[in-house]
Formats: C-alpha cells, sequence, structure tokens
C-alpha cells in the first residue's frame, strides 16, 4: 500500500539550530505510527513540518519535501489552511480558544462551512465530545467559558475540536500528557478505534502506551531519525545501541 | 509569638492602611464634591450656557463646558487612537528588532510622566509657529498628545500578552489569518483595547492644565473647529477662582458632573470589559 506520507530529506533550522536532520520517512495509511525519542530530539518539530505549521515562526528554514497522498504541501499555490485541515494538530499545551466550550468545538465545523443548518452543530458538537470523553463532565456547561476548564480536561477539549473538522491525518503531540491513567487510557481505546478513519501520528514519551499502540515505531535522536520500523522489531529487537539505551531509560 | 506571625501582621496591617487610604481618599473627595456641589446643582446648569453676569451669580449654566469637555475628550481619544492602534502593532511587529521596540516604550514612558501643563505650553509654542489660536482643533491636538502614551502602552501590554499558542490553536483547526485575527485575536484583546481607549479618555476630560492655552474658554458652544471652546476642569477652575461663594459653589458643581462623568467612563469601562472579557484567557 501507498504510504500516507512521505518526507523527504527533510532538514530544519531555527536561527542556528539545526532541529531535523535529513529526515526520511514514510508514514503508513489508517495506522497509528508512534514517535518516540528524548526531549528535545525534534519531535514536535516534525509535527509541526507536516501541517506547515513551521511558518508561523520567521526564523526556521527547512529544505526537502513532504508529499500526502502523493502530493507537496509546500507546493506553490497550495492552500495552507486545507493542508492544516487535513493534518489536524493536538498540540503538546493544550489551548482553548476565547469562547465557550460549545464554542471551542464547535468554531472549526462553523469555518470550514460544515454545518449547513444549526441543529446539526448541537449533534456533532456532543459526539465529538464525546469521542473525547468529555461530554459526561461539561453537558451541563456547555456555555461556560473554556479557560474554566482543568488541563487534562483541556485536553480532551483540544482533542474533540481536532476531531470535529474531520481531518484526514491526526498530529497528536502527547495528548494524554496532561492526563490520569483511566482517561489516557480512554484516549488511547478512542485512538485505536479511530486508526479505521485517519491515519494517526503519536508522539509519545511513555513506553508502555506506544506499545500497546503503535503499528509503526520512529524513533529520533538529537534531530535525526535513528530507527523506524515494526514494533516488534523496534521494541524488541533494536539494533541500533541509542535505541535500546533509550529503551531501557538511560536518557 | 512566632516571627513568621509577626512578619504576617505587619503585611496585613500595611494591607490594610493602604487599602483604607485609598478608599477613604475616594470617599472624601466624592463627599466633599456631592456636599458642595450638589446644592448649587440643578437643572439649568446642566442645560443652559452661561448667560450675561453668570459670573457674578446670575443665571445660565455650564452646558459650554459639559459639551466642551465631551468634544475635546472625544476628538482627542479619537485622534489618538487613530496613532496608537499602529504604533502598539507595530511594537510587536518588530519587537525582534528588541532594543528598538525598548526604546519606543521607554520614550512613550517618560512622555507618560511629563506634567500636562509642559503639554500645554509646547502646544501654546506649536499654535504660535502656526498662527493658530485658541481653539478646539488645537485642544485636541494636544490632549490627543497627552493620551498617546497611556492608550499606546495599554495596547502595547494587551498585544504583547496575547499568546502566540492561541493564534496556532486557530491556525491548527484551518483558520485563515483573516479568521483568526477576527474571532481569536480581537476577542482575547477588545476588552483591555477597550480599557486603555476609556482610561485615556477620563485622563483627557480631567485634565486642566493642557487646554488652558490651547483650547481657551468661551461661553458658547464651538460650531467649529477653529473655535475656542470651554471645558470642565478650567470651569472648575475660573468659578472656584470668584470672589462670590454662589459661584464656587458653582465650582464644586462642575466638578461634580465631572467626576460623575468619569465615574461613569470608568465604571463603564469596567462593566464593558467583564462582559467581553467572559471568555477571554487569562
Ligand atoms: N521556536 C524555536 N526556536 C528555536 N529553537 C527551537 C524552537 N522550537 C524548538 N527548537 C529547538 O529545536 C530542537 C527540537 O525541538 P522540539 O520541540 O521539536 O523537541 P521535542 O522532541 O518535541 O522535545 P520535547 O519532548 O521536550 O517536546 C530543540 O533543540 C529545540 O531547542
Ligand atoms: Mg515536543
Amino acid at each position: 500500500m501507498e504510504p500516507h506520507i512521505q518526507v523527504r530529506d527533510l532538514n530544519v533550522y531555527y536561527e542556528k539550530i539545526h532541529a531535523l536532520k535529513d529526515i526520511d520517512l514514510e508514514i503508513p495509511r489508517h495506522q497509528i505510527t508512534v514517535i518516540m525519542g528524548p526531549s528535545g530530539c525534534g519531535k514536535t518539530t516534525l509535527l509541526k513540518s507536516l501541517n506547515r505549521f513551521l511558518e508561523l515562526n520567521e526564523s526556521t528554514r527547512m529544505s526537502g519535501n513532504i508529499l500526502i497522498d502523493g502530493e507537496d504541501i509546500y507546493a506553490l499555490g497550495v492552500d495552507v489552511t486545507e493542508v492544516r485541515k487535513k493534518a489536524g494538530l493536538l498540540a503538546q499545551h493544550p489551548f482553548p480558544l476565547p469562547m465557550s466550550i460549545y464554542d471551542n468545538v464547535a468554531y472549526g465545523l462553523r469555518i470550514h462551512g460544515m454545518c449547513p443548518n444549526g441543529r446539526s452543530v448541537d449533534a456533532k458538537v456532543q459526539h465529538y465530545l464525546l469521542e473525547a470523553g468529555l461530554w459526561e463532565e461539561v453537558k451541563d456547561r456547555l456555555h461556560f467559558p473554556a479557560t474554566g476548564l482543568s488541563v487534562g480536561q483541556q485536553q480532551r477539549l483540544c482533542l474533540a475540536r481536532g476531531l470535529a473538522i474531520e481531518p484526514e491525518i491526526l498530529l497528536g503531540d502527547e495528548p494524554t500528557s496532561a492526563l490520569d491513567p483511566i482517561s489516557a487510557q480512554h484516549i488511547e481505546n478512542r485512538l485505536m478505534d479511530l486508526k479505521n478513519e485517519y491515519t494517526i501520528i503519536l508522539v509519545t514519551h511513555i513506553l508502555r502506551q506506544a506499545k500497546r499502540l503503535a503499528d509503526y515505531v520512529v524513533f529520533m535522536y538529537l534531530g535525526k531519525v535513528i530507527e523506524s520500523g515494526l514494533p516488534g522489531e523496534i521494541f524488541d529487537n533494536p539494533q541500533e545501541e541509542r535505541t535500546l539505551a533509550y529503551l531501557e531509560g538511560q536518557f | 509569638m512566632k516571627k513568621s506571625q509577626i512578619e504576617e501582621g505587619i503585611v496585613k496591617g500595611f494591607m490594610l492602611l493602604s487599602f483604607s487610604l485609598v478608599v477613604c481618599s475616594l470617599g472624601f473627595i466624592l463627599v466633599t464634591v456631592i456636599v458642595k456641589g450638589l446644592p448649587a446643582l440643578n437643572l439649568d446648569m446642566l442645560i443652559q450656557t452661561p448667560k450675561g453676569g453668570y459670573y457674578l451669580g446670575k443665571e445660565g449654566g455650564i452646558l459650554n463646558a459639559i459639551v466642551g469637555s465631551l468634544y475635546l475628550a472625544g476628538g482627542a481619544t479619537l485622534l489618538a487612537l487613530v496613532f496608537s492602534l499602529p504604533i502598539a502593532l507595530f511594537l510587536k511587529t518588530y519587537s525582534r528588532r528588541k532594543w528598538w521596540a525598548d526604546y519606543v516604550r521607554l520614550s512613550l514612558d517618560i512622555l507618560w510622566g511629563i506634567p500636562s501643563i509642559v503639554y500645554g505650553a509646547f502646544g501654546f509654542t506649536l499654535m504660535l509657529a502656526l498662527g493658530l489660536r485658541a481653539s478646539l482643533l488645537g485642544g485636541i491636538i494636544v490632549l490627543a498628545l497627552l493620551e498617546l502614551p497611556i492608550m499606546t502602552r495599554g495596547m502595547d501590554e494587551v498585544i504583547r500578552r496575547m499568546p502566540i499558542d492561541m493564534e496556532e490553536a486557530a491556525y491548527a483547526l484551518g483558520a485563515t489569518r483573516f479568521e483568526t485575527a477576527m474571532h481569536v485575536v480581537l476577542r482575547q484583546m477588545l476588552p483591555g483595547i477597550v480599557t486603555a481607549i476609556l482610561l485615556a479618555f477620563g485622563r483627557g476630560i480631567g485634565d486642566a492644565a493642557s487646554v488652558l492655552f490651547t483650547a481657551g474658554y468661551t461661553d458658547r458652544i464651538p460650531n467649529s473647529l477653529l473655535r475656542p471652546v470651554a471645558s470642565l476642569p478650567l470651569a472648575v477652575f475660573f468659578q472656584l477662582g470668584t470672589p462670590f461663594p454662589e459661584v464656587q459653589n458653582r465650582a464644586y458643581a462642575a466638578a461634580l458632573v465631572l467626576t460623575v462623568i468619569i465615574l461613569v467612563v470608568s465604571l463603564g469601562s469596567r462593566w464593558l470589559s467583564a462582559r467581553m472579557g467572559r471568555y477571554t484567557i487569562k
């Protein structure tokens, strides 16, 4: 099967910091790809290159190609908002929009004209809040400010909001980092369900989570992809010393 | 008693002291103005301009000063807004050349601290050079200069506190720049911007020294930007300076009107920013 996303010879610099070095990757469709690696190795940067977020920061430079469905997302004339709608990013730090809980989820639906009439907005908001496992906690205060939520709740709100725009690709940057094990487990189960329809790229520091979810594993170190492959190979029989050291907790 | 308890006690004492100082001085000012001004205040004062002999205690009102002050402060606030919003945005956009932005901020802070009489004197010289006479236009320009640093720094703080992550959250949903600016950035910043504008308005309407030479004073309501205009602070000043007790009481009535306007503006700005700020991220 043709990979959903292809990264070719990607290099990224922040001013003088060489954050990503010669990345070549193929991300399989409708599977969960887990990216692991020590802090600062470039995981977030890699995700941000996939939804064209790097260009928000003026000091970044990049070279190389990224293809989604065989099409270069950095080609001239590509609508950047389409790319971002297609590859929805769940940021490392959840950040609600300055709106109510309801509107946080409905906002994406509205700007993309995905709900021609009002009633279906209600239904969709409920649907995606349920998906993210937040509905029960917020159903009585949908029109309260989203800032009133706890960090873990905000994280799930951001998941609901990200799912609501119906992306094809979900880029999750440690989407369970602020959650307790039970809520995290809930999100993990959702991700397992979602992978039938979505290509999911997940950054995580939690080894057990990676083992539970991964269909494909990428291990990064100091801006490079050291190793990538099936979880059976990477977790049980890593070819590289640095992978082994990381898995054994030496970083 | 333990040391920490004593410290706690001292801090509490100071807090109580400063609190009562602030509240008492506000209360004292309000009481004085009300007690002295309210008896002299009547409808005629609010809806009439001074008639002949007004300053000797005959009939008339201070409508000229009320309208004049609203013209002056309103015009100045609009003018200041036209300049301060772009400056504040510029400061953010060019914050990468940090020394430059810091230099502008320092200048604004110094301008903020310059006494208004100096603005008045500066404006007066400028107007002499341009051949302008004391007029509404002159007063508006000088008041705008006075308000500019307050407004710009207020907006600058608001814009600086705008979290970049919030914009990114909108972009991540596929919002365009325009949508992000209108639905997210503006919504987040509007309460602060309104506060900055009304704060500047309050400062402008209450200032006497800067309009003394530049706007002049007249018993009529100006019908052109080039005519002199009265203002409430000067109405207080002139009436208090007469030897007649009735007229002095009217000065307090004028002060009461001014205080009420300022009170309404600041309470209004509180209310407005609380209302608009319900959803903003703190
Ligand atoms: N905006 C930025 N400006 C300058 N350097 C940056 C910026 N963002 C990231 N970097 C640098 O790029 C490198 C990769 O950062 P990145 O955020 O991608 O790491 P990460 O793998 O996501 O780390 P973590 O697990 O801590 O989130 C780091 O050395 C970091 O200091
Ligand atoms: Mg990161």
